[in-house]
C-alpha cells in the first residue's frame, strides 16, 4: 500500500513538472501542447477509493492550472475524467473489470488503447470547451481537440509502453 | 431522515464531483470576468523558482540568437545617439528620459496558444514592479503587468481576450482599441477606427497617447488586411505584430512616473 502511495505521489510530481516544463512549451505547429498528464488517470490503480481519486485528480489539475495561469480549466477537465473513468472502464473491459483478479495484463492491446483514447478525448473536449467558452468558436474547439488529442494520444501510448508498471 | 442520509451516502461521489466542479467553475468564471486570481498564479514563490531554474538552463540554447538581437538593438540605439538631431526611427520617444523609467527583465514562462495568455518574468516587487506597468520588447509591445510577488511578476499578453490597449495609426491621431480574437498568435485586431480614415495595407500601428501605461509611439505591428465592421462605420483591422510572440526572452518594463498624478486628476475630473 505504501509503495503504491509512493509511486503515485512520484508520478504526480513528475507528471506536473513534465507537463509544465516540457509539454506546455512545446507549441508544435504553433498551437499543439499535448496534455500528457492524462496518463495519470490511465495508470492510477483500478481498485481504489473513488472519492480519493477525484480529490487527487482535482489537485493534479489545480497544480497544473497554478503553473500555467489557466485557473481551474485543467481542474474541471481532470475531475470530469476521474468521475467518468469507471464508466469508460466498463465500456472498454466489460463487466469483469470489477472482479478481484482483474488486471491490465489480461486485457488486449486494443482494449487498453481504446481506454486511453477515450480518457484523452473526454479530457480534451472538456478542457477546450471551457477554455474557449463560446460556441461561436466551435470550429476552433474542434480543431484544437482533434489536433492536440491525436498528439496527446500518441505520446501517452508511447509513455505507457515505455514505463509499463510491473506491479499492476 | 435515514433515507436522506442513505440517499446522500449512495450518491456521495456524484456530490463530490458536483462540489469540485462548482469550485472550479467559480474560479474559472472569476478569472474571466476580472483579473487572474491573486493567490494562485505563476508569479508565486514555488512556481516562479521552478520556472526560473528551467529558464536558466534553456537560456543557454538561445544565447547566440539573443546576443544577435541585443547587438542589433545596440546598433540601433548607437545610431540614434550619434544622429541625435534627426532620429529616423524613433523607437523610444524623447520624453522617455524624464517621464519614463525602464527596468529590464527576462521571460521565464511564455504561452501563446490559449485564449488567455500570460507570461511570467523574473522581476518582482523587490525590483520595483507593480500592477499595470507596460511591458515591451526591442521590437514592440508585449503586454501589461497583472500580478507581482517579491521576485516575479505575471504579464497579461496582448494575446489575451481581456487585453485592451489604446493604439493609433503612425503619424496620425486616429486611435482605436487593440484586441485579440483568439485566432493567429501573430495577428491582433484594431477596432474603432472611423471609416473616413484612409488606410493602406502595410501602414504601421503604434501605441496611442491615451493610456498612462505605455508611452506614445511604441511600435505594435503593420496592417495586414482591413474591412468594415457590422455597423459599416468603423474599420476592423488585422494587425501583424512586429514581435514573434513565440520567441521572447528579454523584455523591458516601463514605469510612468506621472501615472498617479494623471489618474488622480482624471478621477477628480470625473467626480465633479
Amino acid at each position: 500500500m505504501n509503495s503504491a502511495l509512493f509511486i503515485n505521489g512520484l508520478r504526480f510530481v513528475l507528471l506536473v513538472l513534465t507537463q509544465v516544463l516540457i509539454f506546455n512549451t512545446l507549441n508544435f505547429l504553433g498551437f499543439i501542447n499535448p496534455l500528457v498528464y492524462v496518463i495519470f488517470f490511465y495508470w492510477y490503480p483500478i481498485k481504489s477509493n473513488r472519492a480519493l481519486f477525484m480529490l487527487t485528480a482535482f489537485l493534479l489539475g489545480f497544480m497544473i492550472d497554478f503553473f500555467s495561469d489557466t485557473l481551474a480549466l485543467h481542474s474541471i477537465a481532470s475531475v470530469t475524467v476521474a468521475y467518468i473513468r469507471p464508466v469508460i472502464m466498463r465500456f472498454c473491459f466489460g463487466v469483469n473489470y470489477e472482479f478481484q483478479n482483474f488486471s491490465f495484463r489480461n486485457t488486449t492491446k486494443i482494449q487498453r488503447l481504446t481506454f486511453l483514447g477515450l480518457l484523452v478525448l473526454i479530457h480534451q473536449v472538456v478542457f477546450f470547451s471551457f477554455e474557449v467558452m463560446s460556441l461561436s468558436h466551435f470550429l476552433l474547439i474542434l480543431k484544437k481537440v482533434f489536433a492536440t488529442g491525436i498528439v496527446t494520444l500518441i505520446i501517452c501510448a508511447l509513455f505507457s509502453s515505455l514505463f509499463s508498471p510491473q506491479s499492476e | 431522515m435515514q433515507r436522506i442520509i442513505n440517499f446522500i451516502l449512495s450518491y456521495r461521489n456524484a456530490f463530490l464531483y458536483g462540489f469540485l466542479m462548482v469550485i472550479s467553475l467559480v474560479l474559472t468564471i472569476r478569472s474571466h470576468s476580472y483579473h487572474q486570481s491573486r493567490f494562485f498564479n505563476s508569479s508565486k514563490w514555488v512556481s516562479g523558482n521552478i520556472y526560473g531554474t528551467a529558464a536558466n538552463i534553456s537560456a543557454y540554447f538561445g544565447l547566440q540568437e539573443e546576443n544577435q538581437r541585443l547587438v542589433e538593438e545596440n546598433e540601433e540605439l548607437r545610431r540614434l545617439l550619434f544622429n541625435n538631431a534627426t532620429p529616423t526611427n524613433p523607437i523610444l520617444p524623447d520624453s522617455i528620459s524624464t517621464t519614463y523609467e525602464v527596468i529590464s527583465a527576462n521571460v521565464i514562462k511564455n504561452s501563446f496558444s490559449s485564449p488567455r495568455n500570460y507570461l511570467t518574468i523574473d522581476k518582482g516587487k523587490n525590483h520595483g514592479t507593480a500592477t499595470d506597468m507596460g511591458v515591451i520588447t526591442t521590437k514592440g509591445i508585449l503586454g501589461i503587468v497583472e500580478n507581482t510577488s517579491n521576485k516575479f511578476s505575471t504579464v497579461q499578453s496582448v494575446l489575451n481576450t481581456k487585453s485592451n490597449i489604446n493604439a493609433k495609426i503612425k503619424n496620425t491621431n486616429h486611435f482605436g482599441s487593440l484586441k485579440w480574437d483568439v485566432g493567429d498568435y501573430n495577428v491582433v485586431q484594431l477596432v474603432d477606427i472611423p471609416r473616413l480614415v484612409p488606410l493602406v495595407v502595410g501602414d504601421t500601428i503604434v501605441t496611442g497617447a491615451m493610456s498612462s501605461i505605455f508611452p506614445e509611439n511604441i511600435p505594435i505591428g503593420v496592417i495586414k488586411k482591413y474591412d468594415l465592421d457590422n455597423s459599416r462605420s468603423f474599420y476592423h483591422i488585422d494587425v501583424e505584430l512586429f514581435n514573434d510572440m513565440s520567441n521572447i526572452k528579454n523584455v523591458y518594463l516601463i514605469i510612468n512616473k506621472n501615472k498617479e498624478e494623471i489618474q488622480e486628476l482624471e478621477a477628480r475630473t470625473q467626480n465633479e
